[in-house]
């Protein structure tokens, strides 16, 4: 029974509508993408061009994002059952996380152009692939560890009273990851247009997008476009915030693990709006629960016929082992190959590529103590003062909302007006990017000193510098460990972007690895683009595993507020 | 006599070590569950009683005997049981209805059969009204109600109980288990047995028809009585308290030389001799235990002493086997006893009592000399904890060594024997400083 028309919502209406938008958006990119591949993008800088290439960015992140949430699901649900594989896993899990990804940016892109000639299709692979690797790490970790976080009991009665295998994801497993997978994907949908803009501005490759108008903007010196770009930057931002983590979140609080009720839950109104939808009600009656109903019936007859034959999990296991090899294979040939490139270049790269990354180092960690320097005072100011806080908060998110590297050519644009060098300004463009996260996690650590040692300090007289050293530089160390170690994260990542431009048809540049790792592309000097990028890639490890490790132990064990 | 339900023959629970020794868990046990009565499993924590449950409901397999069902191997598939646990264990995301169907929706139930079956059963347990809640909505009571309910609604032939009523208050628990008793003697249950784990001595012969005792370390049968008073049952009554005071006195006998189990194979290593295993004191609690006894004239009857303190044997327990270790009491007979030792501990002031702590200490706890030898035989006088893991591993499960390790270095460094640092993970010895100090004036305010 179909709803009386007269009973259609307003509700209904605008989700028919959002729907016929959607439709037509994905017949218009599907054309764009098997469309040839164009050398030369020309991007357009006319106002209504902009929702057009605010549509195509998000379609890239919407379908990276998809994969990476399938790939995270997958590989986390292996590595939890499958405790040999969990070994080799999950330390990968860990280099992977620590690597800045954009400095694959320029070889992806030159294979996957490679191999799509005359597409677009490769190129937008590429970028999808990129901002994949950007944001799966994260959320593979997080569905893992909730599978590991399960309770032993909640396990045994799943299986005492029978749940077969889809039964104990969609009631078990899933709700129980939900919440970290929520937060995960904010967050990497976060950093996801970090890379995307980055992406899309990139030499030769140049995508349709919000990434590339910014820069177009800037390569011809027009304020009013630039505005316009990073205004509806914002404002895409802002409506996702509401139209879909608002609403995700607040559905998400039904899997919180807790025994008592919360009191402030998260709310949206986009969430009561569907709640409200008559479409919506009806859907679930007509097609999600006779689904639901087909699929428990299905997989308990299913779980019926597994328990006569037990011997498939041989064969399972065969299966299992002929992938490890191939994997072990490829791994191999890979590192073989690897070698020999890096045993074929000569001493003066080297060279280059050890002085290059002395200067990122050195100019990656100066980013990080000039945005300690300002974040900390000014995130202590707010944590202490709650009036402050509930202006400056929601100003910084918007602030730090609009990716570093949309802001790139903006940026570069003021600096060679300003007669600056690159060398001091990819500094300022490095800062861009890691400062927030300093600042959102010292106002956090200030808000979270308990009031009774604050007191206590007041007390015993604490003034000034021994106020700092005695109470809030240990009250909020854990999480400026927290915030410099993303920070890190991105600087080295922005670096490889923030070292080498085209701008106005020429060349900046300064000396780093970032810049050697793009001049290496635009030379297509694949070998000592391998290095710089293997190079990289291992300096950053290093630096995680030497330095950001131990003080984040010292964070967890010493420095940690328990109650 | 009548054919069990389930038959446990020889079924032993062992880890085998990377140096081939056995850290046995549960020595073998036989153990039948016949059809119309309630068994209780009666033990101190962390003696494998839950290991042995969960062996019984064919969830966890034994290192070797085996569990038959009807005749049967069990499997966690062909067994008609279910298990209400200790935690609940609900889904916090399904309502109360939903947490009832999924057994349902596992076996492949239609919807509307299933929907009749959960409002039944929650109607039974005295939830109707509440399908639509969520758990968190609900009490620690109503939460175990939904919890049986859920196990009720598969029809289980056995109803397994891992100390269901632990996590409820003492009201609550003692509500909800006149009704478990009412329900089962109306027989409004589509149960045939029930068999319920449980460390609380009362609650085992308020329910039970048959209880069974384990002893630890590693677990096996110590006792196993039938009890044949009249339900309900009361808790003054002199038999009910002569039982009571029979189990008192099994759990706290010392134990007996029990006989090593043959060997079962020629490649086995013979079993090592038994480490001494730390009671899970603090010593507070010993000190307020001894101060205790001291008032009531040096001797006192254990459950008279549990009730008045309002304690479960589980927490008594500890402190009283720890003031016996320590040579500061003895047990006999179900009393207490203060010794010389234990009443100088009690009378002595703060710093003394840190003396001879220390040298009740040095003298009874094995891993205590050990550990004050070794720091002042080593030149650096500390040493890492990985140590003693590698010690304590040889002879206790993994959950054992922590808090065999936990309780030595709260006593060790209340007898300032060593000093533990935290960030090194290491072991220091302490710097002598329990020199009685002169008496300090009183800080000025």
């Amino acid at each position: 029974m179909l709803p009386r028309p007269s009973a259609a919502s307003l509700p209904d209406l605008v989700m028919f509508a959002a729907g016929l938008a959607l439709f037509y958006g994905i017949v218009e990119i599907g054309r764009n993408w098997l469309g040839p591949y164009r050398p030369q993008v020309e991007i357009s800088r006319s106002l209504s061009a902009l929702p057009v290439y605010a549509g195509y960015s998000l379609l890239r992140i919407a379908f990276a994002y998809v994969l990476s949430l399938i790939f995270a699901i997958v590989y986390g649900y292996i590595a939890a059952y499958r405790p040999r594989a969990e070994r080799l896993m999950i330390p990968l899990l860990d280099v992977l996380q620590s690597i800045p990804v954009l400095s694959f940016l320029p070889g992806v892109m030159l294979a996957m152009a490679a191999l799509f000639p005359g597409r677009q299709l490769g190129v937008e692979l590429g970028a999808v692939l990129l901002i994949f690797t950007g944001q799966v790490w994260n959320m593979a970790f997080s569905f893992y560890a909730s599978l590991k976080s399960i309770p032993r009991e909640m396990r045994e009665a799943a299986t005492i009273y029978r749940f077969n295998w889809w039964q104990r994801f969609l009631q078990i497993e899933l709700p129980f990851a939900t919440i970290g997978l929520v937060w995960n994907s904010m967050m990497s949908v976060a950093g996801a247009w970090f890379f995307l803009m980055a992406c899309e501005q990139f030499s030769d490759f140049r995508l349709p997008g919000l990434g590339s108008y910014l820069q177009s903007a800037a390569d011809n010196g027009d304020t009013r476009s630039i505005l316009l770009g990073i205004a509806t930057m914002i404002i895409v931002i802002v409506v996702m915030d509401q139209l879909l983590w608002r609403p995700v979140i607040a559905w998400a609080e039904k899997f919180k693990f807790e025994q008592v009720e919360s009191s402030s839950a998260p709310t949206s109104w986009v969430l009561d709006f569907l709640r409200g939808s008559r479409g919506v009600a009806y859907l679930r009656k007509r097609a999600v629960r006779p689904l639901r109903e087909q699929l428990i019936h299905f997989f308990a007859h299913q779980n019926e016929a597994r328990v006569q034959s037990e011997s498939e999990s041989a064969a399972a296991l065969w299966l299992w082992r002929v992938l490890g090899m191939a994997a072990l294979a490829a791994i191999g040939y890979a590192v073989v190959r690897v070698v020999m490139i890096l045993t074929g270049l000569s001493r003066s790269e080297f060279h280059e590529i050890g002085i290059g990354l002395g200067a990122t180092f050195l100019r990656v960690n100066a980013s990080l103590v000039l945005g300690a320097l300002w974040t900390i005072p000014a995130g202590v100011a707010i944590g202490f003062n709650p009036r402050l806080a509930r202006i400056a908060q929601p100003l910084a998110q918007i602030a730090a909302s609009v990716p570093a590297t949309a802001l790139f050519p903006v940026v570069l644009l003021i600096l060679i007006r300003l007669g600056g060098g690159l060398g001091l300004g990819s500094i300022v463009l490095l800062l861009l990017g890691t400062q927030w996260y300093i600042l959102f996690n010292v106002i956090a650590g200030a808000i979270a000193i308990p009031t009774d040692l604050k007191e206590a300090a007041s007390v015993f007289g604490l003034r000034g510098w021994e106020r700092w050293q005695k109470l809030i530089l240990p009250g909020i160390f854990p999480f400026l460990v927290t915030g410099l170690i993303t920070a890190s994260g991105g600087a080295w990542n922005a670096s490889i972007v923030a070292e080498y431009f085209h701008f106005k048809g020429q060349t900046y540049s300064t000396t780093g690895v970032g810049a050697l790792i793009s001049a290496a592309t635009d030379a297509k000097n694949f070998d000592l683009l391998l290095a710089g990028t293997i190079a990289l890639a291992a300096v950053v490890v290093t630096t995680n595993r030497l330095l950001w490790r131990r003080l984040y132990r010292l964070a967890e064990t010493r420095f940690k507020l328990e109650s | 006599m009548t054919e069990p339900i389930i038959r446990a023959q020889a079924v032993e629970k062992f880890y085998l070590q990377p140096d081939g020794n056995r850290i046995e868990v549960i020595a073998p046990v036989d153990l039948d569950i016949e059809p119309g009565k309630i068994i209780a499993l009666l033990g101190p924590s962390g003696c494998g009683k839950s290991t042995l449950l969960r062996i019984l409901t064919g969830l966890s397999k034994p290192s070797s005997g085996e569990v038959l069902w009807h005749g049967q191997p069990i499997t966690s598939q062909n067994a008609g049981v279910a298990i209400v646990f200790q935690s609940f264990a609900l889904f916090p995301w399904l309502t109360v209805i939903d947490n009832v169907e999924a057994p349902l929706e596992a076996r492949g139930v239609p919807a509307l059969e299933r929907h009749k079956r959960a409002l039944r059963i929650l109607d039974t347990v005295g939830l109707d009204g509440f399908e639509s809640a969520y758990p968190k909505e609900l009490s620690g009571g109503m939460k175990q109600r939904v919890g049986f309910a859920r196990a009720l609604v598969v029809e289980p032939e056995v109803l397994f109980m891992d100390e269901p009523f632990s996590a409820l208050d003492v009201l609550t628990a003692e509500n909800l288990r006149n009704e478990l008793l009412e329900l089962w003697h109306s027989k409004k249950m589509p149960t045939s047995a029930i068999f319920i784990v449980t460390h609380n001595i009362e609650e085992a012969i308020l329910l039970a028809d048959r209880v069974i005792v384990l002893g630890r370390n590693p677990a096996r049968i110590r006792a196993d009585f039938s009890v044949e008073l009249p339900q309900p049952r009361d808790r003054k009554s002199p038999r009910f308290v002569e039982l009571v005071d029979y189990v008192y006195k099994i759990m706290t006998q010392p134990d007996l030389a029990v006989p090593v189990p043959e060997a079962q194979a020629a490649a086995q290593k013979p079993a090592r001799q038994k480490y001494q295993m730390l009671p899970h004191a603090r010593v507070g609690g010993i000190a307020g235990l001894l101060e205790l006894l001291q008032d009531r004239g040096g001797k006192e009857d254990l459950y008279r002493l549990a009730e008045d303190l309002i304690m479960d044997a589980e927490d008594l327990l500890p402190i009283v086997e720890a003031s016996v270790l320590l040579g500061f009491a003895t047990l006999k007979e179900g009393d207490v006893e203060i010794t010389p030792d234990g009443v100088r501990f009690a009378e002595a002031d703060i710093l003394s009592r840190k003396t001879l702590f220390r040298q009740a200490s040095l003298t009874h706890v094995m891993i205590l000399q050990q550990i004050d030898s070794i720091l002042h035989a080593k030149t650096d006088h500390s040493i890492s904890e990985e140590f003693f893991y590698d010690i304590l591993d040889e002879h206790f499960s993994q959950d054992e060594v922590e808090r065999q390790f936990e309780t030595a270095m709260n006593w060790g460094r209340y007898a300032e024997i060593f000093d533990f640092d935290r960030e090194s993970h290491r072991l220091v010895l302490a710097e002598p400083v329990s020199e009685p100090h002169p008496p300090t004036t009183p800080v000025q305010p």
